[in-house]
Formats: structure tokens, C-alpha cells, sequence
């Protein structure tokens, strides 16, 4: 394994199997009535969240306990960054005091580049900026593989704000990967400029996008990104991209609905979609855990059959 | 004191001069060009090495020299210490210090800090606008006045066409040009690289090229209603070279430089080989292969006038951030020869000679400048070349205050020997010290 998880991008297939692989043993840990391993005892594991974040804080920090790490929150409030020290220093004395992972968060693209280039200590990307939440992408495709089996050839349909998204640009790039056909969908103002040079198929009619597909992953409507009139209003958002039940079924019918959450009810889902049969919403956050798990333990050095025992 | 330069290829292009000849400067001065010169008695004679190009001092029209108000960054002693150990004599220098260059007293401290250096020439350039605010004009005679040979509020374009329309008429009394950075700030927004595929996969707010060719064609425009002149500074984007050719075509005062940068690297550079490396982060951005090329094809058709660096010293501290937090611009002054040798010259581009009107003839011309040419009589202002130097670009060995570089490490070819200021020699590059030992040991280094 690589020193650290910045992104997919640049992660091979095979790494992103192995991730997959152990993310199902790990699954099992938290099935047990002690869920709680060993592993990372004695590995200190700093979560440094530049932006707020209940999901992705709390998943970590539960994967982080279940395998006996030593975790240690710190949530910079952003208010305070513009007078406060540099990113380059609050790591610097991190780094001074040894631990051996930080999971980052941050509002800036690249932001855990520079601590990777900066910090010995292994960095988690749990989200930079507009660029990757890899973690997040490993969860769904975890998630997707459960219920489908495999991820080569099914057709993924991800809609709504395509331009501000990381969770969109980790996951083309893993679903490309692995072999799925993946069309994007959303607003021209939100299509990010060259995306289909990744290998995806653009569209702007949800019809088309979700037509026989086998997954449909929505993304929120960032209403803290939209300084910029992107659309002209939440109403007809939600008349020319929200997901109803009308659409979804022009899906295929074993059709799986995802969604990174935080969810905008009423704005890109209706919230019969959400609550519906077809709503995986709740197993990726349990599958969250399972997966950091499995990027914790793999970074810190492990190997899978321990990870069972 | 007279010293004879015999031996080296002179490229002085206003002279129509490709070839070997000597070169007599006597005091501050060129006293004689010629074949075969004989030294008398009084003269040193410098034997410059086969290979070698005797060249008018390059002048770089666009650099930023921080000073006053930025001396973290750079001050006017180190930037033209850059400068002539970039070979270059000359530098004009952006009036986007603080305080602003809109007024006489900043003007003088420049040019006082520029004696007290005795490196390069240092002309200024004032503000458009009091504050460089985009309001009101600043007072452009009294800048004239005290030295200031172009006005600009570089950093940022001028606010209104009508502001610029203003300028555009005012100036003409004083024959001087207005130096726009062409930037449509609503279209720009809060980008911070060029739109397109790579700012797209790397999570970066895009500025599309339209952000610049829209108001350099507003302001081709008004030079065209006006019959002032204007010269667009840092091009970058391939509709912009369009914008000034459809100008140029029309017969409007228009000329427009490009930086070694926007002709060398493109947006691949923002996630490679260095992920988000803050000096590729600069303004205008690095664009796509096409505009980079097109870039080169205007270089190799004429429709580029000037290379300039765009020198844009940032300390370390403040590149040393996440990228959207990063300040624009990287230093240029140290790498330019280098890259136009390796990439212009010997990439087949254009010849030397072409390249000489790109550093030095045009750039006098268009501001002006008594430099720019070997003529009898002239400053003696002269750069000494070496287009088949091997050079590795040296981080830790640059002159600037600033660091900000992505060149450090490149291995290119073509190099700068000797910086002649006024007969004076002010820069000698460590592997020609032969040249010190005859005759001139007045070489700073």
C-alpha cells in the first residue's frame, strides 16, 4: 500500500479491490458483540476537519476505535483560518507530536497534497475542496457491489451538481475504472468543463440518464456553493433534475438509489425516493465504517488475513 | 577606458547586423562597430569566446519589483540583481506597489533605489487610476514627469471602458502607452486556473480564455476610436491573439507581449509532475496545448511583439498554502533567456535575430527607450549569450528575493554570459570568469 490516500485517481484497480476485499472482513467486526479489534493499538490517528462533517467524522472516528486506535479530534472552525496559522504549520506541530495517520478535511483542492508533501505521517483524504472524497466513492462502490455483485458493466447514472462535487469526481474515476458505464447528468452551468474526457457520457435530460439503469447516485444541491445563479430556483431544479418516482422508474426495477447525504429532501429527491424501497442511503453509511476500516488498516501496513483473526 | 570586444557573432537587428564583428565601447558608450577593429594603445582588448552572441541589453517591459511596500518579497536591488543575471539591462516595473505607483514621490524612490542598485535600467510604470481604484486618472503627466515611460493598473484591468477610453485619449499628449491586463473580472469571477479538463479533475474554479480576449477586444476597441495606443500585457489565451491581430489588421496602435510561461508550460503542469504546485498558479493561467501553441505560431509569425516575464516575486511563506489561497505569479527574469534559447531558438521557432527584436527591439520601441539597438553613439547597454550553454535552472542560486519558480531543476540550453550596463560590467556568469581576467575585472557578480 501507498503512504498516503489522497485520492482515486491514483489508486490502481487492483488497489481498489484489495480495499474492497478487506472492507468485507472488517464488516464483520461490526457485526460482532465486541466490535472491537486490536489492530491499531497504539497507532495514534488525528482527524483534522477544516468543515464541518457529521458523517464522515463520526464514520472515522468509529473505524478508528473499532480497531483500537488512539483518535484525536480537532474541528478548526473556519471562521478562524483566515487569521490563524497556515495549513503548512497547524500540520507541522501535528506532525511534531508523532501521530501516525491525519484524516483530512478541507475546503481547499488539494489541500492534503501539500500536508502529504509536508508530513510523514500517512494522510486520509476525507474530502479536499471540489476534488476527491475517495472514501466515500470506495463506500458506494462497496455498496454497489453488494447489491450488484459487479461493478463492470452496470449502467451508473450520478445527477444533480456535477461542478462543485467531489464525490462525483471520485467516483467516475473509480466506476471508470472498474469498468462501468457512467453518465453524468446535471444543469450545463454544473457540468464541469472536459469531464467526459474522463470516459463518462454527459447528458442534461435525467430521462436519458437514468433510463435502464442499474444505479442512480445523487448528488446534493451545494446551496453554500451557489453564490454563482447556477439555475434559476430550487423549484424548477427539482422539476428538470429532482429524483421522483415517476423517474426512477424508467430505471431498471432492481435499480439501487445512493446518496452521499447530507440529503436536500424536496430539492434533488423526492423524499418517497429516499425513503423508498430502492434506497441504499443507510447501508452506505454502515458500509462508511467497514471501508475505513479497511483504508486504515491497509495504510498502517496491514495484511488481510490478520485483519480476519 | 576603452575596451574592444573582438570575436563574438553581433545580432543587433535595427543595425541589420548578423555576424562577426567587433565591438569598441568606450566609457558608457559604443564607440565603434565593426570588422577587424584595431585596439589602441589605452584599449583592453576582450577576446569573447567562439560560440558566444553579442546581443542590444535585453529589456523586460513587465516585471514586478514589489518595492515600495512588498520588500519581503523582492526590493528593486534584488530584482534588478535578477535581472542582469537574466541578461536582461533593462526592466520597466508595474506600478502595482503599495503604496500604488500613481504619483511623482513613488515614482523617484524606484528610480532612487534603482541608482543606488547600479544593475539594470529601471523605468517605471504609473497607474492608470489613483489607487489603481479604476475611478479617476491618476496624474499621468506628473508621472511622465518624473520618469514613468507607459501607465498600466496591472494586477487588475482598467475598471470601465470609459475609464480606459480616458486613458486612451489622455495619454496620447505624452505618446505613451497604456498597458492592459485583460481580464473580464465577472467572467474570472474566483477562478484560479485555466477552464478546462485538468482544473476540472483537480477540483479548481476555471477561468475560461474569453476572460481575457473580451477585454482585450474592448479595449482594440477603443484604441480603434481613439487612436491611442495600447499594448496588452501577458497574453495567454488563443482568442486574445486573435483579438490583437484582428486590431493589427485593422491598422490600431495595438502591440502585445507573452511570457516565457504561457509559451512553455500548460494546465498539465497543475496536477503534474507536482499535484497542485502554487507556482503554476499564476495570472493569466497556464491554458491548454492549443493555446500554447498558438502562442508560438504568433511568436514565429510576427504577431507577437515582446517577450516579457512577467516577474512576479511571492515569498515563500505565501506559496507555501493551499492553492486556491496561493497568490498569483511566478519569477521569470532568471529563466526567460534560457527558456527562448531552448524552446524559440533551437526548437526552430524563429532565429536569433528574431528573438533579439522580441527581448530588446520591440520592447524600446513600444516604451520608447534608447536602448534596443549596438548603435554608434548609443548607452552601451549589451547582453553577452551563450545559445549552446548547457544550463540547469538553480533554485538556491537565484538573485530574485523569491523562489517561486516551477523551472527549478529543467536542463535547457542557451545561457547568459555577461550583463554590460552603460560599459559596466554588472554581471558575469561564474563559468566565463576568463572573460573578468582580460580586461574586465569590474564585473560584479
Amino acid at each position: 500500500m501507498r503512504k498516503d490516500l489522497l485520492g482515486i485517481g491514483d489508486l490502481s484497480r487492483d488497489e481498489i479491490y484489495r480495499i474492497l476485499d478487506t472492507a468485507d472482513a472488517m464488516r464483520e467486526i461490526g457485526e460482532r458483540p465486541i466490535k472491537k479489534v486490536p489492530t491499531l493499538r497504539g497507532k495514534t490517528v488525528v482527524n483534522l476537519f477544516y468543515e464541518p462533517s457529521t458523517r464522515t467524522r463520526t464514520s472515522f472516528e468509529i473505524a478508528e476505535k473499532r480497531l483500537s486506535a488512539d483518535t484525536l479530534n480537532i474541528a478548526v472552525a473556519s471562521s478562524s483560518v483566515q487569521k490563524g496559522e497556515t495549513l503548512a504549520d497547524t500540520a507541522m506541530n501535528i506532525e511534531a507530536m508523532s501521530p501516525d495517520m491525519i484524516v483530512l478535511r478541507h475546503a481547499s483542492s488539494g489541500a492534503c497534497h501539500l500536508l502529504a508533501r509536508i508530513c510523514r505521517s500517512r494522510i486520509i483524504n476525507a474530502g479536499d475542496g471540489m476534488h476527491e472524497h475517495p472514501t466515500q466513492a470506495l463506500l458506494d462502490a462497496y455498496t454497489i457491489r453488494q447489491h450488484k455483485k459487479t461493478i463492470r458493466g452496470l449502467k451508473v447514472a450520478i445527477v444533480g451538481d456535477l461542478l462543485h462535487s467531489r464525490v462525483l469526481r471520485s467516483n467516475v474515476l473509480l466506476l471508470t475504472k472498474l469498468g462501468a458505464d457512467v453518465w453524468v447528468c446535471g444543469p450545463p452551468t454544473l457540468v464541469p468543463a472536459g469531464i467526459e474526457r474522463l470516459g463518462v457520457r454527459v447528458s442534461t435530460s435525467v430521462e436519458e440518464a437514468i433510463a435502464d439503469a442499474d444505479v442512480v447516485m445523487m448528488l446534493r444541491i451545494q446551496q453554500e456553493r451557489m453564490q454563482g445563479a447556477y439555475f434559476p430556483s430550487l423549484r424548477e431544479y427539482f422539476n428538470l433534475f429532482g429524483m421522483t418516482v415517476e423517474r426512477v422508474s424508467r430505471a431498471k426495477p432492481d435499480v439501487i438509489i445512493m446518496h452521499p447525504g447530507p440529503m436536500n429532501r424536496g430539492v434533488e429527491i423526492a423524499s418517497e425516493v429516499a425513503d423508498g424501497p430502492y434506497s441504499v442511503v443507510l447501508e452506505q453509511v454502515a458500509n462508511g465504517v467497514a471501508v475505513r476500516m479497511a483504508v486504515l488498516y491497509l495504510l498502517a501496513g496491514g495484511v488481510e488475513d490478520e485483519a480476519a483473526a | 577606458m576603452k575596451r574592444l570586444l573582438k570575436g563574438g557573432r553581433v545580432v543587433d537587428p535595427v543595425n541589420r547586423r548578423d555576424g562577426m564583428f567587433d565591438l569598441l565601447i568606450d566609457g558608457e558608450r559604443i564607440a565603434r562597430v565593426g570588422k577587424d577593429l584595431e585596439a589602441d594603445g589605452q584599449t583592453v582588448v576582450v577576446p569573447v569566446p567562439t560560440g558566444l552572441v553579442i546581443t542590444p541589453g535585453l529589456i523586460d517591459m513587465h516585471v514586478h519589483l514589489r518595492e515600495p511596500g512588498q520588500e519581503h518579497k523582492e526590493t528593486v536591488a534584488t530584482g534588478t540583481a535578477a535581472a542582469v543575471a537574466g541578461g536582461f539591462t533593462a526592466v520597466a516595473c508595474m506600478p502595482n506597489t503599495s503604496p500604488v505607483n500613481d504619483n511623482a514621490g513613488v515614482t523617484e524612490y524606484i528610480l532612487k533605489k534603482a541608482a543606488d542598485a547600479g544593475l539594470a535600467r529601471v523605468y517605471p510604470i504609473g497607474a492608470v487610476s489613483r489607487g489603481q481604484n479604476g475611478e479617476q486618472l491618476a496624474d499621468i503627466a506628473e508621472l511622465r514627469q518624473a520618469g514613468c515611460v507607459a501607465v498600466t493598473d496591472d494586477g487588475r484591468p482598467v475598471a470601465t471602458a470609459l475609464l480606459m477610453r480616458r486613458a486612451l485619449e489622455y495619454t496620447q499628449m505624452f505618446g505613451m502607452p497604456v498597458i492592459e491586463h485583460c481580464e473580464e473580472p465577472t467572467l474570472k469571477a474566483d477562478g484560479v486556473a485555466h477552464e478546462g479538463f485538468h482544473a476540472s479533475t483537480l477540483g479548481l474554479r476555471g477561468i475560461p480564455g474569453e476572460a481575457e480576449s473580451i477585454m482585450a477586444l474592448r479595449d482594440v476597441s477603443l484604441a480603434e476610436l481613439t487612436g491611442g495606443v495600447v499594448h496588452i500585457a501577458h497574453m495567454s489565451a488563443r482568442q486574445t491573439l486573435d483579438a490583437v491581430r484582428y486590431g493589427k489588421h485593422r491598422g490600431v496602435r495595438v502591440t502585445c507581449e507573452v511570457t516565457p510561461h504561457h509559451f512553455v508550460l500548460t494546465d498539465e503542469y497543475l496536477g503534474s509532475p507536482v499535484p497542485y504546485d502554487t507556482n503554476t498558479k499564476m495570472n493569466p493561467p497556464l491554458r491548454e496545448a492549443a493555446d500554447r501553441d498558438a502562442m508560438l505560431q504568433g511568436i514565429a509569425d510576427g504577431s507577437v511583439d515582446v517577450i516579457a516575464t512577467d516577474h512576479a516575486p511571492h515569498h515563500y511563506d505565501e506559496k507555501q498554502v493551499e492553492f486556491d489561497r496561493a497568490p498569483f505569479g511566478i519569477t521569470g527574469l532568471e529563466t526567460a533567456v534560457s527558456l527562448c534559447f531552448d524552446r524559440l531558438v533551437h526548437g526552430g521557432v524563429i532565429s536569433l535575430s528574431r528573438l533579439i527584436e522580441l527581448l530588446a527591439v520591440n520592447p524600446a520601441r513600444i516604451l520608447r527607450l534608447t536602448g534596443g539597438s549596438l548603435s554608434e553613439g548609443a548607452p552601451a547597454d549589451i547582453s553577452i549569450l551563450a545559445p549552446d550553454l548547457r544550463v540547469t535552472v538553480s533554485v538556491a542560486a537565484m538573485r530574485s528575493r523569491s523562489k517561486n519558480t516551477p523551472f527549478g531543476g529543467w536542463s535547457l540550453r542557451g545561457g547568459v554570459v555577461a550583463t554590460i550596463v552603460g560599459g559596466r560590467g554588472v554581471y558575469l556568469n561564474k563559468e566565463f570568469q576568463d572573460l573578468r581576467m582580460s580586461g574586465y575585472e569590474d564585473f560584479r557578480i
